[in-house]
């Protein structure tokens, strides 16, 4: 239309020429920017939009087409673009559009999660989702392969992934009162977290995985012990009543503890994904190592009541080890039921002694034939097993290993598995076949013909006795009688009025006046002696009777 | 016909500036009065209102596809388009409220959108089809265009009012954005429409064909 209006018969040879050098207006220019500016958002757009990836979660509560969102560390990251049922209805499947950026947690072992508050005895969480609505939580896998489809967690898991720290695994025979969040104490300061738990490949024990934090994962040594600090260990003993606990929050949530023995020189910081033992208290954690088990079997011929697995094994007192199997079997050959007891016995548990020994034997731990061989010589040296009594008042018995050098000996099969030790009979079990033998001694007495003896000798007694009633008796009143009557006669002569005493006196009193008057005598002669030859003087005065003093 | 005279057939041309009916016989490009280039017709009036309108019609999809602002409620952000704002007020029973926003922010551009396309259509077609009703039209688009930059005046009030930090929040989005651009645009191309063109081709005159061609060219 334009060069036809330029040709056009009016104005040939105008010079509005300067204005039709644009064929096109130069208004163009706005639309091609606008298309260009819709342009660049599509572009932007595609190249922002991220990876699309379906999560498949038990239900979609909390979830919102369009207006849930994806958070990584609070930082959103997608939205929910979809929320349906799954196709066989059994869970809901939500589509989530990932940003661009977030093309990561497309890997394989990433983790989805819808965060809701939660109230727990750990704790409280996702307080904030109370007001703001449940969002989900994601967290990078460190896989490299890609995945569209993604289970979703039921719960968050209690850690993110490239959080410094290290995982490890205990191994336990029930998960007790643990749980995932559980935490792991040490020195009672809390360093980790249970974060998963999961049954053997057998079933016979349970794995749980703990993660501990950096830096005090560096704790975490190749000989470290860690011990169910769940509880309260009550412990009532000579120094009074203790209560010992981790925390107050172990007592309801359970907890873990650990901590390397004293006695550990050389310890390094142990692997990732090392796997510990967990013990069911510090005590039996912090005790020596066990070592090497060794399983035997013992045969028992009488009734074990009050034997329970996880009785203590004693070896001279010691204790090595405990029960693990009570089993009836049926002898056929003596047609009798005897019981089949299996221990484990951990011989380090001897100490210096297991050292000395091995030392002494020049015999290597690990060759598990001379072992036996070992075992084999104690048995020939007298090592027998007895159920004994531990305690009279329950009637629990202990299995005791115990050298009894006078026992019968016994064939050992070095080849049996498990080494087979032989027993002899408990204490209770002995004193009774002592009681029994005894009363079978006394069975055998001939008690019927030394009654009969005694009956008759007894009789012969009886004769006696009645002799010595008839006969002796009567001889000896008389002779009694007649005792009496000397008795009588001779307390009569001495009676202070008898004729025999009145005599006595009155010589007694002659003699006394017959000694006055020889003294008289001698005292007159003594001053007189001419008067031996003329004789007394007649004048003699009275005085010259006093005239010596008298002695 | 008793019509009397247009003014390109007496070779005058009235200046817009000052109003006054220049000779235009020696095509003089300016008001000899005022000297304001003078036009016969809008200059290049189709062109620009086509440009105009396929510039709105360019920035009409992102306006709708975009979301036009931001809510947050305690923690819980959600981004609304104008669609998505008038479907929810429509399922919250505020029917009224969703009528007004949806005419005002999407129906009245989708009008605008037709009725100038119908214009421009009739009018390079030289079509003599119901003139007088298209020229009502013409100035039904010019009164109700800015009518829909309520939408953004809604949201930038919005916007600025509600900022209650972390119990409410509202902040615009880019598509507000292009929806004004959407506005503007339609607009600038209903007033770059000359809606005399509608007229030049009347039957009564012989060359009418040239005459209508050489309007949008100037």
């Amino acid at each position: 239309m334009k060069p036809q209006a330029t040709d056009g018969p009016q104005a040939p040879g105008q010079a509005s020429i300067k204005t039709r050098r644009f064929s096109v207006s130069l208004v163009w220019i706005v639309p091609i920017v606008a298309v260009l500016v819709g342009i660049s958002l599509v572009v932007h757009s595609i190249l922002q939009e991220g990876p699309t990836i379906i999560v498949n979660f038990k239900t979609g509560d909390g979830l919102t087409a369009n207006k849930t969102e994806v958070k990584y560390r609070n930082v959103v990251v997608g939205h929910v673009s979809d929320v349906e049922l799954s196709n066989d209805q059994k869970s809901v499947d939500a589509t989530i559009k990932l940003s661009k950026q977030a093309e990561t947690f497309t890997r394989e072992d990433s983790q989805f999660w819808v965060v809701r508050p939660r109230i727990g005895a750990g704790g409280v969480s996702g307080i904030d989702t109370l007001l703001s609505g449940d969002y989900i939580g994601a967290d990078i896998g460190h896989a490299n392969g890609r995945a569209k489809n993604f289970k979703g967690l039921e719960n968050p898991p209690p850690i993110t992934y490239g959080e410094p720290g290290k995982r490890f695994t205990l191994h336990s025979q029930d998960l007790g009162s643990l749980d995932i969040g559980s935490p792991v104490y040490y020195r009672k300061i809390p360093v980790g977290q249970v974060v998963a738990y999961a049954l053997d490949a057998d079933g016979k024990g349970v794995n749980l995985e703990l993660f501990i934090h950096a830096p005090n994962d560096a704790y975490v040594t190749e000989n470290t012990r860690f011990w169910n600090a769940s509880g309260i260990d009550l412990n009532i003993g000579a120094n009074g009543f203790a209560v010992k606990t981790e925390s107050l929050s172990s007592l309801l949530v359970g907890g873990i503890a650990f901590l390397a023995p004293p006695y550990s020189p050389n310890d390094q910081p142990a692997t990732e994904e090392k796997t510990f033992e967990l013990f069911d208290d510090q005590v039996t954690a912090l005790a020596p190592p066990n070592g090497k088990a060794q399983y035997l079997s013992l045969r028992f011929d009488q009734a074990l009541r009050g034997l329970k697995v996880d009785a203590p094994v004693e070896f001279l007192g010691m204790e090595i080890g405990k029960v693990v199997a009570i089993n009836l079997d049926f002898d056929e050959k003596k047609r009798s039921f005897p019981v089949n007891v299996g221990i484990v016995i951990y011989p380090q548990r001897l100490g210096q002694a297991h050292t000395k020994m091995i030392k002494a034997m020049m015999h290597d731990p690990n060759d598990e034939a001379a072992g036996v061989r070992l075992m084999g010589t104690f048995i020939e040296n007298g090592l027998r097993a007895q159920a004994r009594n531990g305690n009279l008042l329950t009637g629990q018995l202990y299995i005791a290993l115990d050298f009894y050098p006078k026992a019968e000996k016994v064939v050992f099969d070095p080849n049996a598995r498990p080494v087979s030790i032989p027993t002899i009979p408990g204490s209770l079990e002995e004193l009774q076949e002592k009681l029994q033998a005894m009363v079978d001694k006394i069975n055998k007495l001939p008690v019927e013909r030394i009654a009969g003896n005694l009956d008759s000798n007894l009789v012969e007694l009886r004769k006696g006795l009645a002799q010595f009633n008839a006969k002796t008796l009567p001889g000896v009143q008389t002779t009694l009688a007649d005792v009496s009557k000397t008795l009588q006669s001779a307390s009569s002569t001495l009676a202070e009025d008898s004729p025999q005493r009145e005599q006595l006196t009155q010589t007694l009193d002659e003699l006394k006046r017959m000694s006055r008057s020889l003294r008289e005598l001698s005292d007159y002669l003594g001053r007189h002696p001419e008067s031996l030859i003329r004789g007394r003087p007649d004048n003699a005065a009275p005085a010259d009777l006093q005239g010596p003093p008298r002695n | 016909m008793t019509t009397p005279p247009v003014a390109s057939e007496l070779g005058l041309c009235l200046c817009h500036t000052c109003g006054l009916a220049c000779d235009v016989t020696d095509n003089p490009h300016e008001c000899e009065r005022c000297g304001a280039s003078l036009h016969r017709r809008k200059t290049n009036a189709l062109a620009r209102t086509w440009a105009y309108l396929f510039a709105a019609l360019a920035f009409y999809v992102p306006a709708n596809l975009l979301p036009v602002m931001n809510t947050k409620m305690v923690g819980a952000g959600a981004d609304s388009t104008i669609m998505s704002g008038v479907l929810e007020f429509w399922e919250a029973g505020a029917w009224d409220i969703a009528l007004i926003i949806f005419i005002a922010s999407i129906a009245v551009p989708g009008i605008k959108f037709v009725a100038l396309t119908l214009l421009l259509v009739t009018v390079q077609r030289d079509s003599d089809w119901a003139r007088k009703e298209r020229s009502k039209l013409y100035r039904f688009v010019e009164v109700i265009g800015y009518w829909s930059m309520l939408d953004v005046i809604v949201v930038a009030l919005v916007a600025s009012l509600v900022k209650f930090q972390a119990l409410a929040d509202i902040e615009p989005r880019p598509g507000i954005l292009f929806f004004g651009l959407v506005v503007v645009f339609t607009m600038l191309s209903a007033m770059s429409f000359d809606p005399r063109l509608i007229w030049d081709n009347t039957p009564n005159q012989p060359h009418n064909e040239e005459v209508t061609d050489e309007a949008p060219s100037h």
